[in-house]
């Protein structure tokens, strides 16, 4: 770990002007000081932003639900607001970490996190192609051991998975993020992360010269470099009920292999509307939108579910090791919208 | 005294920190090291430039191969014969290359992390499968032919043959190794954490041409060892190094990531095994193949055919163990050796048997009892496994588990036995007892607490002989200035150094009862040295082994032979949509000898059924196959049990008894006992309530996805 200064800002307007190159924010810590640990971020400046006042609050206004980005992960799904119209954000949050974790770590800084790919994660010197970790080294998962990695959206130069389990609730919920950089502006987080496929567009688009990283498969977000996340507005539907189910070789303290979010709305036994996304089967949560599409009028069993869920087998593009992901993901996407629709 | 549940004497230093550690000593002038490992698995250091690193503020030294002294030759204990920091050559990846010393520990990672290493790589190997090399024997796992196996198996009513892999686990000890070495001209002094302190004087002695006697090691409480402290590795080695060239005393603390290179680990384990028996169940032949993974010089057996020689009565058996040889670290003995691998093996192709005769699993190994020793046949020196069956099936009600319901929401609900047993091993242990004119004593071995309770069950025993409280005895331990108690591995501390401090005492008593010219029977210790005017009685007693030998396996040169048994009974459920397994509860009734403390005995034996747990559903380190290098060096990826994945209903029955011939004491080692027969259980527990047989651990969710879609 290399020396580092550190400065604490009072206001978002503060710490976005006091970023500069080789700064970094820093809220709970709880992965950044990871980074730093394993030579994956260098910072020299931290730009201590857990001490803003008023951003960690949590309220209805009007038909949304507002979360303040530096509310922590426990306050979030031990909240009644988030409890009663956002279930699937509450119980993602509690199922994420451990709770000494979820004391520290913040909303905000949770959907930052950076994939668990263990060739990623590794210490340095890196011993392997990452291009993530060094560009153009190439991505020795690609045809390594992948048994973890991504079945959707993933490219050659990157099959990593994204694994914050709120990311996938705030997507399945139609969230936005309440970014600011220069300005003010809400991003949808159905489009907050991108898969490697969608870097790959971004970098071609961006040509020489721009604010991008240096290579495709660092860019894991629309959050541009000078931008810090504020808060999130969730929609409120009356009447919709949502669940999270998160599938781990051990029942705390760890990644999904995969994990379901899903919202149910029904009318006389019949859906009326669902959605549904996928974690760590890709870099973005997955919004499985022909399967919600195909779901509404039909009802809440098993067969009907199934049937909706066939188009992933479609999509999904496994590698490998990791065939094993499509069919739970879509195991655990029946049992998430069942828990939706209440049926356990 | 002895057979009560006394809580941990040592448990308010530790929960209040007082407890010292290893790392915890900081001496005057220390300099922290840091070890840069090498960044291939084979190949060769081409050039190691450590000037950027020396300029880092507070760097004082940075040693290479090329300037570290020669070591002299070492053997065992030193776990490693070709020691590392002695030549260019690369057999594993992170073996050290280089060593950063600074004023600092945040000076000395900076340092390491300005090393550049470059190095000519080779294409590594990784395990692939093939038949193995005989390995040089070690007097443990030797192959065995007796009795015509193809012909018994050709004749058979009922056959199993299947091939069962446990993928390389790595101990990870909640404290990793850490070594503070001091040196006062040929003096070393090592606070360390380590499972048998009195391993390190001859190991040390051999590299640095001193005399043993002159190498001290101070070592009251590790951090938990399963076996990866019990020899000496590399970095002990090269702390003193460092701590001689550098004429100030080096602290060195390993990584997490580091532990994974730099110590042992279980190896990866291939077993092919095949039973034959008649139609009513009763074995007729058994072979048992092993093959492991090794280091490229260096070898570890492990010695899963040890249990194809005890458990069954088998008129046929062929026995093999082999090794293969890959660029990793070499593997060490792991919480459970030999029998934790083998009774993975043996007890799922037991349950599969039991399948083919539709017959419960329990009546098959009722029915193949081994009366005696199968091999040698011996008596067994103690042998209540029929009692442990009985008790263990009445407490789980696994005679009536059919009328229990196999679903719960949406879980299935499984069932699954296996039996235990486990080799006894025994070490010679000495310890003192020094009785007080104030009815107290104090019990001095140099043991050492790894978290087992030996340092609470040393007084137990000593106040039970002597017939005082527990709060009347301290004990001084940790040092090996004081007498040699033997390693704290192999199950074996409790039996050793327990009965040296029953006999301590018992000589202690004696001595009081000579000179106060009174009977041993009716002494008043205290009151009679009072009389006589003698302040202190030292008392000494030792637990030796046939021919004063160094260590004895199976009872080998005694009229008996010696094992611990039991019989683990499971119930999981499995979520067959989303491929989970979860364990519900938990019976394990065993027969080893004399309790001394249930509790701390109940501890060991359920923290034994978690730990294979871990390895029956998701422990695994793997080896990436074009670098060689283990692909995870740390927990985030490589995941052990938490408290959330286990239930309250852990059931720990131990059958009354006392083996006088294993030791005076009575008793015989749990430690290794409660980490075998578990991983069987819960794949015959998974085959009961989906119907698919897993022969690969860990039992994963994805290769119960893979079966139950296809």
């Amino acid at each position: 770990m290399q020396n580092f200064s550190y400065v604490s800002a009072a206001r978002p307007e503060e710490a976005v002007k006091a970023l500069g190159r080789g700064c970094a924010f820093i809220a709970g810590g709880t992965e950044l000081l990871n980074w730093m640990r394993l030579g994956i971020a260098t910072p020299d400046t931290l730009i201590d932003i857990g001490g803003m006042e008023g951003h960690s609050r949590i309220e209805r206004t009007g038909d949304h639900l507002i979360i303040g980005a530096l509310a922590t992960l426990n306050e979030v799904g031990e909240h009644p607001l988030v409890r009663a119209h956002a279930t699937v954000l509450a119980d993602a949050c509690l199922k994420a970490a451990s709770p000494q974790i979820r004391n520290r770590a913040t909303l905000g800084g949770n959907v930052l996190q950076k994939t668990r790919c263990a060739y990623f994660r590794s210490e340095t010197p890196l011993p392997w192609g990452c291009n993530k970790r060094s560009p153009g080294s190439g991505c020795a998962a690609r045809d390594g051991l992948n048994e973890l990695h991504a079945v959707l959206g993933w490219a050659d130069h990157c099959v990593a998975t994204h694994p914050s389990d709120p990311a996938v609730a705030l997507a399945c919920l139609d969230a936005s993020a309440e970014v600011m950089g220069k300005r003010r502006r809400m991003l949808p987080m159905t489009d907050f992360h991108v898969s490697q496929v969608e870097a790959q567009a971004m970098f071609k688009a961006a040509g020489t010269g721009s604010l991008l990283p240096a290579h495709e498969a660092q860019i894991e977000t629309r959050l541009a470099r000078d931008e810090l996340i504020l808060a999130y507005h969730i929609p409120i539907h009356d009447g919709e009920r949502s669940a999270y189910l998160k599938v781990r070789e051990r029942e705390s303290y760890e990644y999904a292999l995969v994990s379901a979010a899903a919202t149910v709305a029904l009318d006389g036994g019949l859906i009326t509307r669902a959605r549904i996304a996928l974690g760590s089967v890709a870099q973005k949560p997955w919004r499985l939108v022909e399967t919600e599409a195909a779901l509404i009028g039909r009802r809440l069993v098993r067969e009907e579910i199934s049937a909706a869920l066939r188009t992933l087998f479609e999509q999904a593009r496994p590698l490998a090791h990791n065939e094993y992901k499509v069919q739970l993901a879509a195991n655990a996407a029946l049992r998430a919208v069942l828990a939706a629709g209440g049926v356990s | 005294m002895i057979g009560r549940s006394i809580t941990r004497l040592e448990g308010h230093a530790k929960v209040t920190g007082k407890a010292r550690y290893a790392a915890d000593n900081n001496l005057a002038r220390v300099l922290h090291a840091v070890l840069v490992g090498a960044p291939i698995a084979n190949g060769r250091v081409l050039s190691i430039d450590t000037e950027a690193a020396q300029r880092v503020r507070g760097v004082v030294r940075v040693l290479t191969h090329s300037d570290m002294p020669r070591f002299g030759a070492v053997s065992f204990p030193s776990a490693i014969l070709k020691l590392p920091m002695q030549d260019d050559v690369i057999r594993h990846e992170g073996t050290p290359v280089a060593i950063v010393l600074a004023e600092s520990l945040e000076s000395a990672e900076e340092g390491a992390g300005a090393v550049v290493v470059r190095a000519r790589s080779e294409s590594p190997l990784v395990p692939r499968d093939s038949a193995g090399e005989t390995p040089v024997r070690m007097g443990f796992g030797e192959d065995l032919n007796r009795g015509d196996v193809p012909g018994a198996l050709q004749r058979a009513a009922h056959r199993v043959e299947q091939r069962f892999i446990q993928p390389a686990r790595h101990h990870n000890p909640m404290e990793p190794s850490a070594t503070v070495a001091e040196w006062f001209g040929d003096t070393l002094f090592l606070y360390d954490s380590v499972q048998a302190g009195f391993n390190l004087p001859p190991v040390m002695a051999a590299v640095f041409g001193i005399d043993a006697k002159n190498v001290r090691v101070i070592a009251p409480h590790t951090g938990g060892g399963f076996g990866c402290k019990g020899w000496v590795w590399p970095h002990e080695i090269l702390a003193a190094a460092a701590a001689r060239v550098a004429g100030r005393p080096v602290k060195l603390v390993l990584t997490r990531a580091q532990m994974y290179a730099n110590v042992g680990y279980q190896p990866l384990v291939r077993q092919d095994i095949a039973l034959g028996c008649d139609a009513e169940g009763k074995l007729a032949a058994l072979r048992h193949d092993v093959v492991n993974t090794t280091s490229i010089v260096e070898t570890w057996t492990e010695a899963a055919t040890e249990i194809s020689r005890g458990l069954y009565a088998v008129p046929a058996l062929q026995l093999t163990q082999r090794v293969e040889r890959v660029h990793a670290n070499l593997p060490t003995a792991m919480r459970a050796p030999a029998e934790g691998p083998g009774s993975w093996a043996l007890e799922s192709a037991m349950d599969e048997l039991a399948l083919l005769l539709r017959m419960d699993p329990l009546d098959l190994r009722l029915a193949n009892y081994a009366q005696t020793d199968p091999v040698h046949g011996k008596p067994w020196s103690s042998n209540k496994l029929r009692e442990a069956y009985a008790e263990g099936a009445r407490l789980f009600g696994w005679r009536e588990r059919g009328q229990l319901p196999r679903h719960d929401g949406p879980w299935r609900i499984g069932f699954g036995m296996a039996a235990c047993t486990m080799t006894t091993f025994r070490h010679p242990a000495a310890a003192r007892v020094r009785l007080q004119d104030d009815g107290g004593a104090v019990v001095e071995a140099g043991t050492h607490d790894i978290g087992t309770g030996t340092t609470t069950i040393l007084p137990q025993i000593c106040a039970d002989t002597l017939g005082i409280d527990v709060a009347r005895v301290s004990i001084q331990h940790g040092d090996t200035t004081l007498p040699d108690a033997g390693p704290v591995y192999g199950s074996s501390a409790t039996m050793g150094v327990g009965s040296a401090v029953m006999l301590a005492a018992r000589d202690a008593l004696a001595k009081v009862a000579r000179l106060a010219r009174e009977p041993v029977e009716t002494l008043d210790f205290a009151a009679a040295m009072r009389r006589i005017g003698v302040a202190e009685i030292v008392g000494d007693g030792r637990f030796a082994l046939p021919g004063n030998a160094s260590f004895n396996a199976d009872g080998a040169g005694t009229p008996d032979a010696m094992r611990t048994w039991g019989a683990v009974f499971l119930e999981v459920g499995v979520d067959p949509d989303l491929g989970l397994v979860r364990l519900r509860r938990a019976v394990g009734s065993y027969s080893a000898g004399r309790i001394v403390n249930p509790l701390t005995a109940r501890s060991q034996i359920t923290g034994g059924i978690i730990w294979e747990w871990g390895k029956a559903t998701m422990e695994q380190s793997l080896q990436e196959p074009r670098h060689g290098r283990w692909l995870a060096k740390n927990l985030s990826n490589v995941a052990i049990p938490v408290n959330a994945d286990i239930p309250a209903a852990i059931t720990v029955h131990f059958v009354e008894e006392h083996d006088e011939h294993a030791s005076p004491l009575g008793a015989k080692g749990i430690g290794e006992l409660g980490a075998t027969g578990v991983a069987a259980a819960v794949a015959n527990a998974v085959f009961d309530a989906v119907g698919i047989r897993v022969r690969e651990l860990p039992i994963l969710p994805s290769k119960l996805i893979r079966d139950l879609s296809s």
